[in-house]
């Protein structure tokens, strides 16, 4: 750990694969940089790796005010150990006040074991963070402009504000899709800051034997409007019918967990905790029976169309219009009427 | 040969079951009233060490650090088929976070020879997977976080494949290593009809002794508790229990106190569709909704 440190900066970990960067830490810079403002301090991004000094200006651009760049032959591929010690020399030295990671596969893997290394907190997959003031229960000092660190708890059910006012730095993983990904601006200048990584001697435990990466097929969270369809679908062959209706209004399809496990559409559409956080302006939720786990991935929509044929199905708790019958008769009734431009008045 | 694996595994809410009385009055969780399960990763992680010990001989203990309840849990794992069940319970543990639990776990596994950690990826309670990698750094070995299938063991190396969210990886480490199931990984093996009657009598010290209070309707005498236990012990049904004194754990890293996270405050969840509209499933129906749909551009 590290000593509470008020003037410390705001770190974001700039998750990279083979010289890509990942979509979440650009999403952390507009949430960093409005923490950083708040607390008067700088926005920097960690960008490790064996050869990523070109990926800084985007960072730059995106709000990062410097960025610590690590290059060495032995940070690509990524291992645990070397990007551990990488940000633990560099939090016990620069002592940032926050340190945040995207709640991916690698950064729920990195996280935990520099958190434990460091001693230091660190809260799971926030979806959101803010600035604010603590006073433990049972003591009277205030503890002020610490980072709220917000998550949804017990299967979605609760929300819970965590704070971490003395073993520092504070640190979150934040969930990919959560915080909107903004416009980058072209004419931000930033420090570029190259450091140094001792990593000779260390051992890396891991041999990697094979590794495959693909491209997901669709852009759930790219996408205005999704059609997605649960274990009420009912069959594959009924599946058809949101991609129907997907194709008639230019949207992308998702799918429920059930309807993943179910065979009906492959996991890369999957919306939900253990898939994909959407926000997009109409969810169209067809049989989807709305368990909390799904509801975490999508209840942030702007508007949520639910048609189910169940009328106390969970989902309608979130729905904006709803529409009890069968989906198998509505969809190819919301087809016909998109396809004559409905009541036409326009 | 064969390999010592230790399972960690948790007893948590069955959150998808979550029904109004789930909530007090007061706004915090009813933890008595939701159904307690054996958190679902963790069957996995059991299931991969079970697996492991049917290849190759070896061993597996299973650990469950709560309250006395999680007893369940064990039982449950010895109906599965493991050797030895230890429930880590102390009140000083109490609302640990993943730090102090992972601290907890380590001084306790630390106790015991370990080959495979095997934890299950996360648990549906607090969904962190925290504690896994937290565990292995602090127990100073190997984490191969995301196992998607049966690892393969040779020698002193294993060879796993791990689920890195766009694809896979395959690694090969060193013993000793902490690995995290997923639930792809497996499909946990059914309790055995055989062990379940023998292991349904298996009992904590703790449970000894409410169950003696029950039937003398006092308190249970300390020597009687321990006869008991004893007679248990030779037939292999005791269920161990450890506390913070039995595994030396230092009471600045457990409990409130080793907890770097704090909670500020919690809200239960209240679904807020804003207005809600409801049209008939009708032609008329459904054209009425889309037209809405496209006057207000939300369909272009």
């Amino acid at each position: 750990m590290i000593e509470v440190n008020r003037d410390g900066e705001v770190w974001i970990f700039a998750e990279q694969e083979a010289g890509r960067l990942s979509d979440v830490p650009l999403e952390l810079m507009s949430k960093g940089r409005s923490l950083a403002d708040k607390l008067g301090v700088s926005l920097a991004a960690v960008l490790a790796g064996g050869r990523v000094r070109d990926l800084s200006e985007k960072l730059v651009r995106h709000g990062a005010d410097k960025v610590y760049v690590v290059e060495h032959e032995r940070l690509e591929p990524y291992q645990t150990n070397s990007y551990t010690r990488v940000l633990c020399d560099l939090i016990a030295e620069r002592k940032p006040q926050i340190v945040l990671y995207g709640a991916t596969p690698l950064g729920r893997d990195l996280a935990p074991r520099v958190a434990s290394a460091m001693k230091a907190g660190l809260t799971a997959d926030c979806t959101d963070l803010q600035i604010g003031d603590h006073t433990p229960p049972g003591s009277d000092q205030v503890h002020k402009n610490l980072m709220l660190q917000i998550r949804p708890a017990f299967g979605g059910n609760i929300i819970a504000t965590i704070v971490n006012y003395d073993r520092w730095p504070q640190m979150a993983t934040v969930r990919e899709g959560v915080m909107p990904l903004t416009e980058p601006d072209p004419s931000r200048r930033g420090e570029i800051i190259e450091c140094r990584a001792d990593l000779n001697g260390l051992a890396l435990p891991l041999e990697i034997l094979q590794s495959q990466r693909r491209q997901k097929k669709v852009n759930l969270k790219a996408a205005r409007i999704i059609v997605a369809g649960g274990a009420g679908v009912g069959s594959r062959e009924n599946f058809r019918l949101i991609w129907e209706l997907a194709n008639c209004l230019g949207a992308a399809v998702g799918g429920s967990r059930a309807a993943v496990d179910l065979g009906y559409v492959d996991h890369d559409h999957q919306v939900g905790q253990t898939g994909t956080t959407v926000r997009p302006a109409l969810y169209i939720a067809c049989g989807v029976s709305g368990a909390v786990q799904h509801r975490a991935g999508m209840s942030e929509s702007a508007k949520i169309l639910a048609i189910n044929t169940d009328p106390t199905a969970a989902i309608f708790s979130v729905a904006h219009y709803g529409v009890v019958g069968d989906l198998k008769e509505v969809i190819p009734r919301m087809i016909k009427a998109v396809r004559s431009g409905a009541g036409a008045k326009a | 040969m064969g390999y010592d694996c230790i399972v960690c595994a948790k007893q948590v809410p069955d959150t998808k079951r979550i029904t109004g009385e789930a909530m007090k009055e007061d706004g915090t969780v009813n933890r008595a009233a939701l159904p307690a399960i054996f958190n679902p990763e963790d069957r996995n992680a059991l299931e991969a060490a079970l697996g492991v010990r049917d290849a190759h001989g070896g061993t597996v203990t299973l650990i469950s650090m709560g309250p006395p309840s999680a007893a369940e849990v064990l039982r449950e794992g010895l109906f599965r088929g493991v050797d030895r069940a230890i429930l880590l319970t102390d009140r000083r543990a109490a609302v640990s976070d993943t730090h102090a639990t992972s601290y907890i776990l380590s001084c306790a596994i630390r106790r015991l020879p370990h080959d495979i950690v095997f934890c299950g990826r996360q648990a549906i309670d607090g969904d962190t997977a925290q504690v896994g990698p937290q565990l292995a750094e602090k127990l100073g070995i190997t984490q191969i976080t995301y196992l998607e299938e049966p690892a393969v063991l040779e020698g002193r190396t294993i060879r796993a494949r791990r689920n890195v969210g766009s694809g896979f990886e395959l690694v090969q480490a060193d013993l000793p290593v902490l690995v995290t199931v997923m639930e792809s990984a497996n499909t946990p093996r059914p309790p055995a009809a055989r062990r379940m009657m023998k292991y349904k009598k298996a009992r904590t010290a703790g449970e000894v002794a409410r169950e003696l209070g029950q039937e003398t309707g006092e308190a249970a005498a300390a020597a009687e508790v321990e006869r008991r236990c004893q007679v248990l012990a030779e037939k292999g049904l005791l269920i161990e229990t450890w506390d913070l004194g039995t595994i030396e754990a230092d009471l600045a890293w457990c409990g409130r106190l080793g907890s770097p996270t704090k909670v500020h405050r919690v809200q239960w969840v209240k679904l807020a569709g804003g207005e809600y509209r409801e049209f008939p499933a009708t032609d008329e129906g459904v054209r009425e909704l889309v037209t809405e749909l496209i006057e207000e551009h939300t369909f272009g």
